[in-house]
């Protein structure tokens, strides 16, 4: 197997103050170790991390602890997400002890879509903890403590994440959640995908008030649409989705023609992007594909979204971009995020 | 939760005859539970945090978060997981403005221990730190 250098850790990259691009592929939905490094390889490029999602919506797939070390080896920084709805303390305490084995750093803190929108609904729902207890707990386990109090001898070497949906009620309280989220030990934050720029700009001035955004980095959620029916399904089936009725028209508008829609879908994404650019006290983004993995490139390309790393292996590169980015001339998002690099290392 | 230092004294009582503590808590739990569950839907998890989440019990949100609500609250406020039921945390943030200790909401909460199930949190908060007997 090919295996490109050592890359960059997320945190290192996250730490840089650059603009971030992170990516979430599909879960494997079969035995096929391929299926994963096929997707994985079709946004590696364009990223800084690949998210591998934990049985999303309740539905089985490949365990993402499994998912994440192949990414590992293939020498694509993982997000492992861990979310409570199928483990209890303990299958978490030693998933996450197993992840950093497996070089497995970062990891997505969350409680879980409820199983009963699952293929098997007739499960017992775990959530023993919620993903707060968690992102507590993994910074316990990093201090080299069990929840036991127990030594750990050596400790994992974790970065933990978290997630915020500001497109959910009740929406005065998800800025103070991020808050909470942030004091229980979240790294990073990753929202939801984003389609109503309006309420994310709301949410986003709050967060500035509170002075979150310097103290946590925050990646905002964007997917493009392949259809119209696919952003109905959003709406109407996922809870706490919100798409907007704007969006949904245009996606009518383009027609059921596939390719239309398509390019309909990757145009608005990209158009979000560019409004996202303005909401300051943002660190980057994260794309959602949603099975569509092969879009991410294309995206990546009119959006202008780069990999942070790649500067970061290239210092004297990384000072002339953020140079011509002072000019308004390459994508910086509006310095904010520069600003935040000198924070962390004052 | 916080608990007055001059319960020491009674605490100490307590653990020092648990017998009469077992006692205690038997004639308590029913009057407890029927009116915290009449109140609040208590489902007696015998750790009340009803003070510091808007005197709703967080128990009732089918995944018994205590840290705030999930990320699939509906746009109408409603459950994701009950169509019909409203958001316990949609309800316990709007009443917790009402309180005078609202900050108490942003406090993160432990893990839950679940071997105090069934038991009498008012006991258990002027005992302090206690394990449930195994049955
Ligand atoms: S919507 Fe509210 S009540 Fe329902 S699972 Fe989420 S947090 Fe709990």
């Amino acid at each position: 197997m090919n295996r490109p250098g050592p890359f960059p850790r997320f945190e290192d990259v996250l730490r840089s103050g650059m603009p971030i691009v992170t990516c979430e592929i599909a879960s494997g939905d079969g035995a096929d170790p391929q299926d994963i490094v096929r997707r994985a390889r079709l946004v590696r490029d364009h990223v800084d991390a690949v998210n591998v999602p934990d049985n999303t919506a309740g539905v089985v797939h490949m365990s993402a602890l499994a998912a994440a070390a192949i990414l590992a080896r293939e020498g694509i920084d993982p997000i492992l997400h861990v979310t409570c709805r199928d483990r209890n303390r303990l299958a978490l305490q030693s998933d996450l002890l197993g992840a950093s084995a497996l070089g497995i750093r970062n990891v997505l803190c969350l409680t879980g879509d409820h199983l009963i929108h699952g293929d098997q609904p007739n499960a017992k729902p775990v959530f023993d903890l919620d993903s707060m207890q968690l992102l507590g707990l993994a910074a316990a386990l990093r201090r080299g403590r069990y929840l036991s109090g127990r030594e750990i001898e050596p400790a994992p070497d974790l970065f933990p994440g978290a997630t915020e949906n500001p497109f959910a009620p009740p929406y005065d309280f998800r800025p103070l959640r991020l808050m909470k989220k942030a004091e229980a030990g979240a790294r990073f934050i990753q929202t939801q995908i984003t389609y109503n720029v309006a309420r994310f700009a709301a949410f986003m001035e709050r967060v500035r008030d509170l002075g979150l955004d310097k103290r946590v980095p925050i990646l905002a959620g964007v997917a493009p649409l392949r259809s119209a029916p696919a952003g109905r399904f959003l709406r109407d089936r996922v809870p706490g989705m919100e798409v907007t009725d704007a969006v949904l028209r245009r996606m009518e508008q383009a027609g059921p023609e596939r390719a239309r829609s398509e390019e309909e879908g990757i145009r608005i994404c990209v158009e979000i992007v560019e409004q996202l650019r303005e909401v300051k006290g943002l660190a980057g983004f994260h794309l959602m594909p949603i099975r569509w993995e092969e879009a991410v490139a294309e995206i990546a390309a009119r959006a202008r979204l780069k990999p942070a790393r790649l500067s970061l292996a290239a210092p004297v590169a990384a000072v002339a971009r953020s140079e011509t980015a002072a000019d308004g001339g390459v994508p910086g998002l509006d310095g904010s995020a520069l600003h935040r690099s000198r924070e962390h290392r004052a | 939760m916080a608990v007055p230092s001059n319960l020491e004294p009674l605490r100490r009582f307590f653990r020092r005859h648990p017998r009469l503590t077992r006692s205690l808590e038997l004639a308590v739990l029913p009057f407890e539970a029927s009116s915290k569950k009449l109140a609040f839907g208590c489902k007696m998890c015998g750790q009340c945090i009803l003070h510091e989440t808007g005197m709703t019990c967080p128990m009732g949100c089918p995944k018994t978060l205590r840290n705030g609500p999930c990320g699939g609250v509906r746009m109408d406020g409603h459950c994701e997981v009950v169509p019909g039921m409203m958001c316990v945390w949609v309800k316990a943030e709007r009443r917790s403005r009402w309180l005078p200790w609202r900050g108490a909401i942003l406090r993160v909460q432990p893990a839950l221990d679940w071997s105090l199930k069934g038991s009498s949190a008012w006991l258990n908060v002027m005992i302090g730190g206690r394990q449930k007997e195994s049955p």
